[in-house]
């Protein structure tokens, strides 16, 4: 088991720069997802670590060794890939074995450490099968347990759930959440959805074009997101954002308004919000109920999702904006009829201005 | 409904018209043909009329026999021995019109063996053709493994993201590209005896120890030179078809086994060389094809010769048909030919079969 530092990663295809220095520490039996829009550098992020990808900048430790120069299979590290990369030729056992196969590991070790694996992994009953007779979620499994058997400090997922359909990828999730547990390994989850982010993590990295937005856990990102972004990329449906002016402010506080939006007070504690009278205001559409009088959104329904659970409701302001809501309760609207919100003030979101 | 799918069906037989007019021109007539003359005694041109005459032309070919010399003796009964020779009775005794042995009647010797006093000889009806199918055999035996051999290694040397790597795959396709007489002619001028460059540049770097050889003129070089010539030639192409094979294989389990921890030559073997199956087993077939089809190299270095040391099938078959003007004799060994590579195909197909 080990600690995984990174300070100040870069990496760079030729004029290209895809990672610009990222800093995260990984403490030893933590689960990490690194999470962004696609493109972003996770998985080639993922890949340093692994030792699939040279580093062209900073320093790398796994464990209290820099492991920069030091080749993928004496890092300590097992990889499970999106595309399972399990050898189509070989039965899940050879499969499982491979690792010990090629290190020449005795026979009675191998079969052990086979059997272990499966039975972590219940599938003792698919050892002879070859992959062309299982399915999507028993192939990752055998690259699963192809990483158990490596006995590894840090295991690294890269995205291993998205080739499977939504069902099995709930079970999936489970299942690699109570490996962590049993393990207690260190764990590297890349994915871009945030579902299984937030289930799964002890610490969520947010990244975006290179560089590193917000670390923290799944319900810091959640409830305090660092800028727009991280505030926009969790969480579902997305947070609103509205266009506000700063009428007055305090210290840890301002008050706000806009066309659409009656004055109200926010606290205030983000980076660049001293020098400016605009501002953006966040709302997760879960914090808003209707009521009957007052409020301090007003509006007409355009459109009704009702999920049973939940009823997302689509709103125009009266100055054009698009708003949305999301009512922990089945209910029916009628489209064009007008609805008044409120929210509570503590749970809004006061932002710089986005820079376009 | 019906005469919609009528029409599609007139208009689909259309398209196929010409090139299944062409391959029934080209192909399957001549195959029938030629399978319908070799049970005949036609020739080029002839005034008297062709007869069906069964299989008298396999015989004629194929006709083998093996029979034991004993040696001449005097009156005491000890063999006759001249000038250190054991004399023996002429085989022509046997062989010609001899009633006591019809079925040695118009055979000759082909090769011969000496156990104690006797000698063994194995005749053969048309031992040039025997020669030929030897000689074949030999070709295809060399030539299948050397060159699918040397194909591999060249496709995975190029198989490498290298500057100027695709300089090397064209200059190795090269003399694919060129036609097989002209490749023949150059490599007539590199065997030629005396000054040819093959001996030139023997010589040259044994600083003129090597003696000049007449590559293509001597019995016991003769055949080995055309090899080397064929697999020179042949290689690039298969070195193309193994390289699409190669593409074919996901890098991601170069990744997975280069986590483990593989050696190179572990990679090969668990993941490279099964990952080639396929295009192995259509390698083989080609390749062994290709070889029984052997015909230009011979026709334009050496005509068969020398001392028939470089007969083979095709050669025989075109030399029958039109310079014998023994169409008959000619169609027979196609179809002898034919034979020979369709059981091979079958054997190397189930040779290679995916074992369950
Ligand atoms: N070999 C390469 N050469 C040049 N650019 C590359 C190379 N590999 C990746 N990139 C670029 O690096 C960036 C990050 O790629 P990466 O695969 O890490 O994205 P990702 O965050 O994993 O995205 P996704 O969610 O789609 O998997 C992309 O913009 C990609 O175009
Ligand atoms: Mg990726």
């Amino acid at each position: 088991m080990a600690d995984v530092t990174l300070k100040g990663i870069k990496k760079s295809y030729g004029a290209v720069d895809v990672i610009k220095g990222v800093d995260i520490d990984i403490k030893d039996g933590e689960f990490v997802v690194f999470v962004g829009p696609s493109g972003c550098g996770k998985s080639t992020l993922l890949r340093m670590i692994a030792g699939l990808e040279d580093i062209t900048g900073g320093t790398l430790e796994i464990g209290d060794r820099v492991v920069n120069d030091i080749p993928a299979s004496e890092r300590g590290i097992a990889m499970v890939f999106q595309s399972y990369a399990i050898f189509p030729h070989m039965t899940v056992r050879e499969n499982i074995a491979f690792g010990l196969t090629i290190a020449k590991t005795p026979k009675a070790e191998k079969d052990e450490k086979v059997m272990e694996a499966a039975r972590i992994l219940q599938m003792e009953n698919l050892l002879e099968r070859r992959p062309s007779q299982l399915s999507g979620g028993q192939r990752q499994r055998v690259a699963i347990g192809r990483a158990i058997t490596r006995n590894p400090q840090v295991f690294l997922f890269d995205e291993p759930l998205s080739n499977l359909d939504a069902a099995l990828r709930l079970d999936m999730r489970m299942e690699i959440g109570r490996l962590h547990k049993s393990l207690d390994a260190t764990m590297v989850y890349v994915t871009h959805d945030q579902v299984e982010a937030m289930t799964l993590a002890d610490k969520i990295v947010v990244l975006k074009d290179g560089y590193v937005q917000q670390v923290g856990s799944p319900m810091d990102l959640y409830h305090k997101p660092d800028n727009l972004f991280v505030a926009g990329f969790i969480g579902a449906p997305s947070m609103n954002f509205l266009d506000v002016d700063i009428i007055s402010r305090d210290a840890n506080s301002a008050k706000v308004n806009s066309k659409s939006v009656a004055e109200f007070g926010v606290d205030v504690w983000r980076e660049g919000l001293d020098q400016t009278s605009k501002a953006t205001l966040g709302i997760r559409p879960q914090d808003l109920y209707p009521v009957s009088e007052g409020g301090l959104l007003k509006g007409n329904v355009t459109l009704t999702e009702r999920l049973g659970t939940e009823t997302v409701v689509d709103i125009r302001l009266s100055d054009g904006n698009r708003l949305l809501a999301s009512l922990g309760e089945d209910r029916i609207f009628e489209h064009g009829q007008e609805i008044r919100l409120d929210f509570d003030h503590k749970k809004a979101h006061l932002f710089a201005p986005a820079t376009q | 409904m019906a005469s919609k799918l009528k029409q599609s069906n007139r208009a689909g037989w259309l398209m196929a018209l010409p090139g299944a007019g062409l391959i029934g021109l080209f192909i399957i007539i001549p195959f029938v043909l030629a399978f319908a003359f070799s049970l005949t005694n036609q020739r080029l041109a002839s005034p008297n009329p062709t007869e069906f005459i069964g299989l008298e032309n396999y015989s004629e070919l194929l006709g083998l026999a093996v029979f034991t010399l004993e040696p001449e003796r005097d009156d005491a009964g000890n063999a006759v021995v001249e000038d250190g020779e054991i004399q023996y009775p002429r085989l022509r005794k046997f062989t010609r019109k001899n009633a006591e042995f019809p079925h040695l009647d118009g055979k000759r010797e082909w090769f011969s063996w000496q156990s104690g006093e006797n000698r063994t000889v194995v005749l053969a009806s048309d031992v040039v053709f025997m020669k030929a199918l030897m000689n074949t055999i030999l070709f295809v035996i060399v030539v299948a493994p050397l060159q699918s051999a040397i194909a591999l290694t060249l496709a995975l040397l190029i198989n490498q993201k290298l500057r100027g790597i695709s300089l090397f795959r064209a200059i190795y396709f090269m003399p694919v590209v060129v036609s097989i007489v002209i490749v023949s002619i150059l490599w007539k001028f590199i065997y030629s005896p005396g000054d040819g460059l093959l001996n030139n540049i023997l010589s040259a770097f044994t600083f003129g120890a090597f003696e000049p050889h007449d590559w293509l003129g001597d019995t016991s070089t003769a055949l080995g030179s055309i090899i080397a010539m064929s697999i020179w030639q042949g290689v690039g192409f298969h070195m193309v078809i193994w390289l699409s094979g190669l593409q074919t294989i996901s890098p991601t389990l170069y990744e997975a086994a280069e986590i483990e921890g593989s050696k190179k030559w572990q990679t090969f073997r668990y993941v490279t060389w099964p990952g080639l199956r396929n295009t192995a087993v259509l390698i083989l077939i080609v390749i062994t094809m290709q070889a029984f089809a052997l015909f230009a190299q011979i026709d334009v270095m050496t005509q068969g010769g020398p001392l028939d040391s470089t007969q083979v099938l095709v050669f025989q078959a075109v030399e029958r048909g039109y310079g014998k003007q023994d169409i008959s004799g000619g169609s027979t060994i196609s179809v002898i030919l034919f034979v020979i590579v369709l059981s091979i195909s079958f054997v190397q197909r189930w040779l290679t079969r995916e074992r369950k």
